[in-house]
This record gives structure tokens, C-alpha cells and sequence, in this order.
């Protein structure tokens, strides 16, 4: 498969997020620049690695009015694979699970991730259970139909390869790319939800 | 004569704590002492099911529900619960999610030495998170269950409640 630009990928996905909760786990360094609606992404960081995913199927499962659109990464999915089956169990409709595969570490080297080469992660996320999935190396292809398949019931799984970003510096020399501090972005995203914060 | 401990948390007791405080999501891993109250919570209309495969999971499947607006618990094993501690670390503890996790506590016991270094680790291991607990091993303990859900409200924290399992815990009916 050929690999896209990550900020191309999330530029063509952006007119069509509608009033979309985003969670955009490792994309959220381009993401903050290019979401129009702040209050209602929940850039985190990484609280932990793996759990992006889980995070966000539980916001759709106590939300199913929301549509909920998680950016994944293949290291993060790789380390907590078990959790498509149970978003796959609970099928929640207002879930879509967009992976951003650059087959690599990148905040750590660059280091591939295991079998990087080989793995097929629609083709996971099918056999657990996904009944929607999709592969795409093409934008332009993507482009023409990511409104369409935000527009179809979940939970939705997305692969796209992307180009690794590498970061090398020192983790204390590194620019922060979050705008806001956590505890804002979740009392945000809980007003935009109606949740009491 | 022998002092023997009673050893009777019924899965109903249990149940019954979780609905008193308003549970809406039990995200959980099986765990022996657990069969009855999975029929128990299975079969009660107010409760969702999260099944997980790996504890670590628990967390942030907690932590985006209890952002959602909804009211988790985690119920998983003091094995689990140790293989959890970045998870706990991160989506736990570092996003401020006030949840109850409910451990059992395999190898508990009141008497002698334990040999069962699931349980030689697992209060050293809480301490190591600075989390707080309460040791529930029978029906009459079961009012800390609610103490527990008050806390872990009142304190934006996770607080754990350790289900002592000498003899047959949750299974007892």
C-alpha cells in the first residue's frame, strides 16, 4: 500500500467530521490545526499507550447520540488488540475507528512495530467482528468517500497507511502540541455533551 | 475451638451495592469467584456489560465512559489489576476518573501464610499508586462497597475495594 500524508489524510476527513466528537489520539499534532471545533476534539495526549481506542468506544457506548471518530495508531492498536472484539460485542453505532498505519514507533526512533509490513488491520478488525471496513492508499479515492462512510452506521474501521513522522529529540526538548491542558479538554468536550463536568 | 471466618458476600449483596449507587457500565474480566454475579448482572436491565480481554483495557474503556456521562465499575482480579499499572496510571489516576474497581483478592487469607504471590503483592502494589481501599470479605462488610463509590465521587479518584475470597466469595449462594 502507498502511504499518505497524515495532514492530507486529516484535512480531507475534516469538512466531513460534522459536529463529530474526535478523539485524535497521536494525529492530534496536526489535528489542533486543522479541527474547527475545538470544544468538541479531545486531544489527550497519551495517558497511556493502547488505550486511545477503548477510551473513545466508551465515550460512544455512554454517548450514542454523539458520533464518536477516534485517529488510531497501529502501535497502539498492536498493544491492546483484545479491544476490537469487545467494541465488535458491543457495536456501537456512532463509533468510527480510523487507523493511521506508518508501520513505525515514531515518537521513539522510528523502530517498526512488529511484522509492520505484513499486518492487515482491516482485515483484523473484519475478522472480530467490524462490520464495516475499509483500506485506502489512494486521497483522492478517500476523499470521495469518507462522507459517505461517516454517514453509515458503526462501528466503522478505517486503515490508511501514512508516512512515519520521526521524533528523535529528547522527550524534554520536544514542542507541545496541545493547546489546551487536559483537565480543559475534558471539561470542554463535557459541556459540548451536556455531561456534568 | 477454631475461630472461622465467615465467608458470605452473596452475588446479590454485590449486585444489590452496584445498583444502589447508580452503576450504569460493569467493565470486567471474569475471574473465578465471579460466575453467580455474571448470571446476576446479565440478567439486570439497568446494567451494560463491557466484557474485556485484558485488564489494562478497563481503564480507558472506564475512563471515556465516565467522561461520557455514565457510571462505571471495573471488576476484575488483583492479577489483572497488576498488570493494569500504566493503564491505571494513565487513564485511571491521570485523568481524574472517579471510578470503583472492585478486585478480587485471590490468595487472600486471615490465616497463616499465604502462598499465593498474587495476593503477596497486591496491597503493596495499591499502595505503590497511593490509592485507597476497603477489604470487603462479607455480607456485613458490604456498606464499604458504598463508602467506596462515595469516596472515589468525592476525591475525582479511582478507589478499589478488595473482595476477601477465603473460601468461596462470590460463589457462595
Amino acid at each position: 500500500m502507498r502511504m499518505l500524508n497524515m495532514a492530507d489524510v486529516l484535512n480531507v476527513i475534516q469538512p466531513h467530521r460534522g459536529n463529530s466528537i474526535v478523539v485524535p489520539g497521536r494525529a492530534g499534532r496536526h489535528w489542533v490545526k486543522i479541527s474547527t471545533k475545538p470544544t468538541r476534539d479531545v486531544p489527550l495526549g497519551d495517558p497511556a499507550m493502547g488505550g486511545h481506542a477503548s477510551f473513545a468506544f466508551g465515550l460512544a457506548l455512554a454517548q450514542p447520540k454523539e458520533k464518536v471518530v477516534i485517529f488510531d495508531s497501529e502501535g497502539d492498536i498492536l498493544m491492546n488488540l483484545g479491544a476490537l472484539p469487545t467494541i465488535a460485542e458491543l457495536a456501537p453505532k456512532n463509533f468510527y475507528h480510523i487507523l493511521l498505519d506508518n508501520e513505525v514507533y515514531g515518537t521513539t526512533g522510528g523502530q517498526p512495530v512488529p511484522n509492520s509490513k505484513v499486518n492487515e488491520y482491516d482485515v483484523m478488525a473484519k475478522a472480530c467482528g467490524y462490520p464495516h471496513t475499509y483500506r485506502f492508499d489512494d486521497l483522492e479515492e478517500f476523499s470521495n468517500q469518507v462522507g459517505e462512510i461517516l454517514h453509515t452506521d458503526g462501528p466503522v474501521f478505517i486503515w490508511i497507511k501514512v508516512r512515519p513522522e520521526i521524533e528523535n529529540l529528547p522527550i524534554n526538548q520536544r514542542v507541545r502540541w496541545n493547546t489546551r491542558p487536559r483537565d480543559q479538554v475534558l471539561r470542554d468536550v463535557k459541556k459540548e455533551m451536556g455531561v456534568r463536568a | 475451638m477454631p475461630e472461622t471466618q465467615e465467608a458470605n458476600l452473596s452475588p446479590e449483596t454485590v449486585l444489590g451495592e452496584l445498583l444502589k449507587n447508580g452503576v450504569t457500565h460493569v467493565v470486567w474480566l471474569p475471574d473465578s469467584e465471579t460466575n453467580w454475579l455474571y448470571l446476576l448482572m446479565k440478567a439486570e436491565p439497568r446494567l451494560t456489560l463491557v466484557p474485556v480481554s485484558r485488564e489494562g483495557q478497563a481503564f480507558s474503556t472506564a475512563a471515556g465512559l465516565s467522561v461520557g456521562g455514565k457510571k462505571p465499575v471495573i471488576l476484575i482480579q488483583n492479577t489483572g489489576l497488576m498488570e493494569s499499572g500504566d493503564s491505571l496510571r494513565g487513564w485511571g489516576l491521570g485523568m481524574n476518573i472517579p471510578v470503583v474497581m472492585m478486585v478480587g483478592y485471590r490468595g487472600w487469607t486471615r490465616h497463616g501464610v499465604t502462598t499465593d504471590t498474587a495476593a503477596t503483592y497486591t496491597e503493596r502494589f495499591i499502595y505503590a499508586f497511593g490509592i485507597n481501599y476497603y477489604l470487603v470479605e462479607n455480607n456485613s462488610d458490604a456498606s464499604r462497597i458504598s463508602v467506596a463509590f462515595e469516596e472515589a465521587e468525592k476525591t475525582k479518584r479511582p478507589v478499589a475495594v478488595l473482595v476477601g475470597d477465603e473460601y468461596h466469595g462470590f460463589t457462595a449462594r
